[in-house]
């Protein structure tokens, strides 16, 4: 059997919705138990003491990754069509420095933030608030700012095509580098925990 | 809600397996990763067209989540999945007894600067997400996973962004 199923036709629409809730239920379930609803965890990041966001981050890119690259391999995944972002370096390197900016400052991203307003966190709700706000001035100003969010417009292009190495090269340099990323990071807790 | 003190949290390690299994379902299942930030989008269209449908419609951004009206805006893939989010994350928390009405912040900054903060912060992100094609979950996760090069140069950006101003905001938490 061929997959994605959705892509293949197993079910429309209108199951994908049910699907949708299903796999939402997971994610929030993942994000609760790692405690990715507590602002205060989730900034421990960017203070260096606590660095569980980015094992569980990596974590979970490593374990999809190998996942999607054996059953790639294996013939039971067609990875051409799991849909990729289009990549636009420019908006993206803004973006994505814009939005470090304010995970510091609220203390939670998008998704996390709703982890935390379901479980009672009154700061995720004027966060998520926030997010419902600054979509709105987002729109508004788009028209504006369209050159920017279209500029570099480099098409679905993934590391290995762009840099011209085989896809199990970088899949294994990704692997290496979490690896040694886990062993830093945790020497660093160790040394930042040791002190007073 | 509970009386009993908040279990600890999951091994990082074992939640981000768990994790990474969500997301590969996701691809198997759906040919799609995670997300949240267009969830928001959905809402906010969803919102401006029952306030000013005239504005909503003719704002190019919009337009996009409303599509041709022949279905309900919030009829979105990834509102499901953010609702369905906000439900594993309660069913987590009560399960754990960490489910409870409280303001995350450290002893040394008054609730109302820390609401103005967090409002200002999740202003921030929308910005930045929407900029970025995606957030932490549809751009750092989903395409960290696949590879994708606007990902990873995003997910780079966002501890650069993250850790350049860390220390101005300390007082927040310490």
């Amino acid at each position: 059997m061929m997959t994605p199923l959705f892509k293949y036709g197993l079910f429309g629409e209108e199951f994908s919705l049910l699907v949708a809730f299903v796999l939402g239920l997971g994610f929030g379930f993942c994000l609760e138990r790692a405690g990715f609803g507590s602002a205060r965890k989730l900034a421990a990041q960017f203070y260096l003491y606590d660095m569980s966001v980015f094992k569980v981050m990596f974590t979970a890119i490593v374990t999809a990754m190998l996942g999607v690259t054996y059953l790639g391999w294996l013939g039971w995944l067609d990875l051409d069509l799991v849909y990729l972002v289009p990549t636009h370096l420019a908006p993206q390197i803004v973006g994505g420095l814009v939005l470090g900016v304010g995970f510091v400052v609220g203390g939670y991203c998008p998704g996390t933030s709703v982890a935390a307003l379901a479980t009672g966190r009154i700061d995720a709700v004027l966060y998520a608030l926030g997010i419902l706000a600054g979509t709105l001035v987002y729109a508004e100003v788009y028209p504006a700012i369209k050159g920017l969010v279209n500029a570099n417009a480099m098409g679905q292009v993934t590391l290995p095509e762009v840099f011209g190495l085989p896809w199990g090269l970088v899949v294994f340099a990704v692997v290496v580098i979490a690896v040694v990323g886990f062993w830093g990071a945790t020497r660093i807790e160790r040394w930042l925990g040791s002190r007073p | 809600m509970n009386q009993r003190p908040p279990s600890p949290y999951t091994n990082p390690y074992l939640a981000g397996v768990g994790l990474g299994l969500v997301l590969l379902a996701a691809f198997v299942i759906m040919g799609r990763g995670l997300g949240a930030s267009g969830a928001f989008s959905s809402t906010v269209s969803w919102l401006v067209n029952l306030v000013a449908p005239a504005h909503a419609q003719a704002n190019e951004y919009m337009r996009d989540y409303l599509g041709d009206g022949s279905t309900h805006p919030l009829k979105a893939w990834l509102v499901f999945e953010v609702v369905g989010v906000a439900a594993g994350a309660l069913l987590s928390g009560l399960l754990a007894g960490r489910a409870r009405l409280v303001v995350e912040k450290g002893p040394r900054v008054s609730t109302a600067i820390r609401l103005l903060c967090a409002f200002a912060g999740g202003m921030l992100m929308a910005f930045g997400a929407h900029l970025a094609r995606g957030c932490t979950s549809g751009q750092a996760l989903t395409g960290g996973a696949l590879l994708n090069v606007g990902s990873w140069a995003f997910m780079l950006m966002v501890f650069v962004g993250g850790y350049a101003v860390a220390w101005f905001f300390r007082w927040q938490w310490r």
